[in-house]
């Protein structure tokens, strides 16, 4: 029975991560904007959380310190997708090569590095009852910080003047610049503030979830995430919902491993990978589904004054 | 990338055409755009001196000058960064651009690792000229490893000289494979191509993991994880002798003479690209998008996979965990940087194969990490992408 | 003291509404504004005649601020101003409704008229004031439907609440009648000419001439970017209107000759199409039956929206969804051929999408005609550039297309020229069945009569044509038989002799005769 606690635990921590990102890739493509540079934004992010602690044993200095690569990598993304109308896919692709490069080059010092003990966080008197707490209510706060941004950013998005502006920018930006709305600078901020969130998942992987820096460490999460806005039809509950299922998975395989079931590590490890393609694969089927849901003009460039 | 939507059915006009549609791939003839000087990164001040102006056409020149600017300020963040790490940004230099065409050997080494480059260019080439992004091509890569290894692994001493066919067509077919799986899900499923090859590149890495710690393990191997050296008569054969060069060259470099037939002379590849600049246009004229997307897809994943036998029968001469070397990744750069025309990625291949016999030497002499040479290259496409600006607009100093 | 006010006032009350001073505006490829003046009177409804490519749309622009002048000054009530921004022009009380909406599909009516509102306003209030303003004009409109589901005359009607909600002092319409029945363009005169009566200036932009004649109490007209005259166009004629704006005559076309009788079997037969729209933003088609024979033209009309694109993916082989039996081309059930054995069978098309659909934009001319022709091609698809390169200059030449030669790019073609060299393409083909759509939107004067032409002259030589138009007037001029399509449905056919404008125009509306279907499906 405790596993089963654990396991739901270790699925809220796992899942955080990719939630965080993916709401931020959301709100990227929310306005229209696909970045494929996640996996090397958290990657990067990553790398400067962890040589933060290393060197100021702060986790603020930490998270601001993923938080601000993110935004800047982002930042350097959208202003060459945005600006100078380079292809979107292609740019995105660069960012990620160049992460997962400059992630390893500037990791390099840390790999043997220790940061100090991780502190252990409980709720009083919630994560005293049976079962439920240790399941529910020992996380670090960023996770209950996460599925609090998720309800702000539903709120934010279809109740808010400013979210309705963000989705018409995403669903038609010719006419967003005909009624006056800045258009480029609503997607910069779009691309920062998503950039700003991966940088936070990344920094979150390395100094919560395995507190340690090892070459390519994000495993593909980014992608994941990508994955996950597209088959949470860009909402941010069922973005939520997504990622604690993929993070259950991903535990499931240690969980199995543990368990003594007879299939080898690699197929297990392999689990996240396939659920992936299983699932992109059935939502996708679908294309009227996902037609009115997503936001129109994703991938497309924008030429003001055309 | 997400379904082709061709058409918008909302009423809107725009100056040469009644009806919206969605993709818009040309410059309209006037988009006079004004530009914030995105050049200062770091600060969040908009620079208002500078204007990007559409050109009415494309820019032939700037198309061929393009790779070479990237390239400039590629290398001048190169030695900045060497001056930063404190070495001799000269000698860095020398490594990265001397040192690997110096000598006759030293060229043979840049061949070599230039092969499965471009190999692997080529066939992207055909799925990004077609719009199917298939960022997997390491996972087809290891794919071609693993079916080449497997079948190599089958020759004992008395083999013949034929097995050297059967692995390199046996790595093709797993490449295939490999691609046709994604060509299959984003056929009959409509699943995003991106994601799914990128998916299974993790799914075959591991993969080869499995084999190479468990069924496929070299009992004399003390352990480690890897499959015995394959028999010699399973070597790729030599082009020259003295040097590690092998026929993959000659491959590759008749895959470029067919890409360039294919591409410019074939109504199969013009339909190929039609479906890839103006979707609404290939259905219209009849080209069937479903048979290029299979078409793209096995071709690369067959170039993919080939070039991974090519590397295990070759150079690596068994499988071990540390066979995908990022081949399939610094490939789309090649793509990229040569543009996707065959004569410009065989430039391109072999700056990258400079940059990564760089990377190595810069590890072996100057004491600098080997990782520098995926900071380079992702750089690179950075810069690339940045320049290509120019081939559509030019830079106006705005008029107070 | 309070004279000086009076006198103030008085002086601000007689001011003009707007006035343009010697604007010019320049893009990289053409002059697109060259000392342009206008001037616009309170109460006063004010035309802006051109043909396409005048610059009309430029200069709207210019005043509403999305685009800045090069040069000249704009004054409005008297006072000079500088309108920098969409939301400047709304805050002084100007108001625009496009000619392309800009609205957003997946939102409500209410929250695509909020975003085009200043901030002030609660989203409840922008929903009372939406209904409050429909009721007062008659506009009838659901606030909490999303844009999706409305057709494109009602998405037209939430265009003008948004910018009647602003309370303007100007209200600029660029094109508007485009989208409307001709019952639907009384009913917004209607609406315009009270809100004149009200105060309101209004400039109209448009190339229909009766229109601005009916409507309209001053005229600006532009060719070529500048100001070629000024008058009343109540005052005027067709002619001399018409004579203004392209500087000669309205062409009258030749006498036609009587058309012979229609012989042998049908081109094209389409027999109860019955097609379900493919995405919720499409059409569905019921039942549609029509009939092209050889030697005569057969015109489709309807405002854009009521399944002619659907209608014509199915002609063209683009949508091979339909029963085999439906379509059948020469005799032959063709619905589930693709375009290339269509154009085997002797069907050529071309599509209102010129770039992007009928031409690849980066492509150069050369290359585009392989989309469609065979002839360059040699064994196993090997390309004859030679041979291309030379068909295609001679097609260049003979359809008097302005390009920089074979080896142009589509996209660096003006919209004439490209569809002149796409309708070439596509004549020179020697096709038995040609299907042509929106032949001559956006396409000025000169070439718009040269492919009229060429379409009567393929006719004559015994091919089957039928012509897709909202142009009402191009296709009584052109066609033999009219059918009419409204909300994917077909009306009968009703032969040019007896066809009427306001007889159409009904129809256009869906409102014909249910018996008339059913013995026109029996009489051919």
């Amino acid at each position: 029975m405790d596993a089963y606690a654990l396991l739901v635990a270790a699925t809220l921590n796992a899942g955080t991560v990719l939630a965080i990102a993916a709401l931020g890739l959301l709100i990227n493509e929310k306005a229209g904007i696909v970045n494929l540079g996640a996996e090397g934004m958290m990657l990067c992010a990553a790398i400067a959380g962890f040589a933060a602690v290393v060197h100021t044993g702060s986790d603020w200095i930490g998270f601001a310190a993923g938080i601000g690569a993110g935004a800047l990598l982002a930042a350097l993304f959208g202003l060459l997708v945005i600006w100078l109308n380079t292809n979107q896919y292609a740019t995105g692709l660069a960012l990620s090569l160049f992460g997962v490069g400059f992630s390893a080059f500037v990791g390099i010092k840390y790999v043997q590095e220790k940061i100090p003990e991780r502190p252990r966080f409980v709720i009083p008197f919630l994560s005293d009852i049976p079962l439920v707490g240790p399941a529910l209510f020992q996380q670090h706060p960023l996770v209950y910080l996460t599925m609090a941004f998720a309800a702000g950013l539903i709120w934010f998005l279809h109740r808010s003047r400013a979210g309705l502006v963000l989705r018409s920018v995403g669903e038609n930006p010719a006419s967003a610049q005909a009624l006056g709305y800045p258009v480029r600078r609503i997607r910069l901020a779009a691309v920062v503030a998503g950039g700003a969130l991966c940088g936070l998942a990344g920094s979150y992987l390395s100094l919560v979830y395995t507190p340690l820096w090892v070459e390519g460490m994000v495993a593909g999460k980014g992608w994941i995430a990508l994955a996950l806005t597209t088959f949470a039809t860009w909402r941010p509950a069922r973005v939520l919902l997504g990622a604690y299922l993929f993070g259950g998975v991903t535990m499931l395989q240690f969980h199995l491993q543990g368990a003594g079931v007879e299939i080898h590590s690699q197929f297990l490890s392999m689990l996240p990978y396939v659920a992936t393609i299983v699932v992109l694969a059935l939502i996708s089927r679908n294309p009227q589904w996902i037609r009115i849901n997503m936001p129109a003009s994703i991938g497309k460039p924008f030429y003001p004054g055309s | 990338m997400f379904p082709e939507f061709v058409t918008n059915v909302r009423h809107s006009r725009e100056s040469g055409n009644p009806v919206t549609f969605s993709e818009r791939r040309w410059i309209p003839a006037f988009a006079g755009m004004t530009v914030t000087d995105g050049i200062i990164i770091m600060k969040y001040e908009t620079f208002n001196r500078l204007k990007l102006e559409a050109r009415p056409e494309p820019s032939r020149v700037w198309s061929y000058c393009s790779p070479l600017l990237a390239l400039l300020i590629t290398v001048l963040i190169g030695v900045a960064l060497f001056s930063a790490l404190g070495k001799d940004p000269l000698r860095g230099l020398q490594v990265f651009f001397w040192e690997p065409i110096k000598s006759g050997y030293a060229i043979g080494e840049l061949m070599v690792k230039a092969t499965p480059l471009l190999l692997i260019a080529l066939g992207l080439a055909v799925c990004f000229r077609s719009n199917v992004w298939n960022i997997g091509a390491e996972g087809q890569f290891i794919a071609g490893a693993i079916a080449a290894g497997g079948v190599a692994l089958l020759a004992d001493k008395g083999t013949g000289g034929w097995i050297v066919i059967a692995v390199l067509l046996a790595g093709t077919l797993g490449g295939m494979l490999w691609g046709g799986i994604t060509a299959l899900l984003r056929d009959r499923f409509n699943a995003n191509e991106i994601l799914v090859s990128l998916m299974l590149v993790y799914v075959a890495d591991l993969l080869l993991g499995y084999l190479v710690y468990g069924p496929w393990k070299d009992p004399a191997g003390y352990n480690f994880p890897q499959t015995k050296t394959f028999e010699a008569v399973t070597q790729i054969p030599r082009l020259f002798a003295g040097s590690r060069v092998s026929i993959g060259l000659a491959v590759a470099l008749a895959g470029v003479a067919a890409l360039w037939v294919f591409l410019f002379r074939t109504r199969a590849g013009f339909a190929l690209q039609v479906g890839g600049l103006a979707p609404a246009a290939a259905r219209y004229a009849g080209f069937s998008s479903r048979s290029a997307l299979w078409l793209a897809l096995l071709v690369s994943g067959g170039a993919a996979g080939l070039a991974g036998a090519l590397e295990v029968a070759g150079p690596i001469g068994q499988l071990t965990p540390y066979v995908p070397a990022g081949y399939g990744f610094a490939a789309i750069i090649v793509a990229f940087v040569g543009r996707l025309h065959p004569l410009g990625m065989v430039f391109a291949a072999i700056l990258m194969s400079m940059f990564y016999i760089g990377g190595e030497l810069a590890q072996s002499r100057l004491g600098l990490p080997k990782s520098l040479t995926g900071v380079f290259q992702g750089l690179l496409l950075f810069t690339l992408l940045a320049c290509d600006t120019l081939v559509m607009y030019r830079i106006k100093a705005r008029s107070a | 003291m309070p004279l000086a006010l009076m006198f103030g006032y008085i002086l601000r009350m007689a001011a003009p509404r707007l006035e343009l001073s010697h604007i010019t505006k320049r893009y990289p490829a053409v002059v697109a504004n060259s000392d342009v003046s206008l001037l616009v009177q309170p109460g006063e409804t004010h035309a802006v005649l051109g043909e396409n490519g005048a610059g009309k749309s430029t200069l709207m622009k210019i005043i509403h601020g999305s685009v800045q002048p090069d040069a000249g000054a704009m004054q409005f009530n008297g006072a000079a101003v500088r309108v920098r921004n969409p939301q400047e022009s709304r805050a002084l009380g100007i108001s625009m409704v496009f000619q392309h909406f800009s609205l957003f599909d997946t939102l409500t009516v209410a929250e695509n008229v909020w975003l085009g509102l200043a901030k002030s306003m609660s989203l409840a209030e922008v929903t009372a004031g939406i209904l409050a303003k429909a009721g007062a004009y008659g506009l009838d409109v659901d606030p909490s439907r999303p844009i999706f589901t409305l057709s494109v005359g009602e998405m037209q009607r939430v265009e003008i609440i948004r910018a009647l909600l602003t309370n303007p002092q100007l209200l600029i319409l660029d094109e508007p009648t485009s989208v409307l029945t001709p019952q639907a363009v009384g009913k917004l005169f209607a609406v315009l000419k009270r809100l004149a009566a009200e105060g309101c200036s209004i400039l109209y932009i448009s190339h229909k001439l009766h229109e601005i004649r009916e409507l309209c109490d001053a005229c600006t007209v532009l060719r070529g970017g500048k100001v070629v005259g000024n008058c009343d166009p109540r005052a005027e004629s067709n002619a001399s209107l018409s004579r203004m704006m392209i500087g000669a005559e309205p062409q009258v076309p030749a006498p036609r000759k009587p058309p012979a009788p229609p012989a042998g079997a049908a081109a094209l037969s389409v027999n109860a199409l019955d097609l379900a729209r493919e995405d919720q933003f499409g059409v569905d088609l019921e039942g549609i039956s029509l009939q092209v024979r050889a030697g005569e033209i057969v015109g489709i009309a309807g405002v854009s929206g009521n399944g002619q694109r659907e209608l014509l993916y199915a002609l063209s082989g683009e949508d091979r969804r339909a029963r085999a039996q439906s379509i059948e081309l020469f005799g032959k059930p063709a619905a589930k051929m693709g375009p290339g054995r269509r154009r085997k069978l002797g069907l050529h098309f071309v599509p209102e999408e010129r770039l992007g659909r009928g031409a690849v934009p980066p492509l150069s001319l050369a290359r585009n005609l392989l989309l469609t022709r065979k002839e360059a091609l040699g064994r196993g698809g090997w390309i004859r550039t030679g041979v291309l390169r030379e068909q295609a200059a001679a097609l260049i030449a003979g359809f008097q297309v302005k390009a920089g030669g074979p080896d142009a790019a589509a996209q660096s073609l003006s919209g004439g020229n490209l569809q002149k060299f796409i309708v070439g393409r596509e004549i020179g083909a020697g096709p038995r069945l040609l299907i042509v759509s929106q032949p001559t939107w956006g396409v000025d004067v000169g070439a718009a009569a040269q492919i009229r032409a060429q379409i009567l002259a393929l006719r004559d030589a015994g091919c089957a044509v039928l012509v897709v138009s909202e142009e009402l007037d191009e296709l009584l001029e052109m066609s033999d038989r009219l059918y009419v399509i409204a909300k994917g449905r077909l009306s009968p056919p009703v032969d040019r002799a007896v066809a009427s404008v306001e007889q159409l125009g009904e129809w256009m509306s869906g409102l014909w005769p249910a018996t008339a279907v059913h013995e026109a499906m029996h009489a051919y």
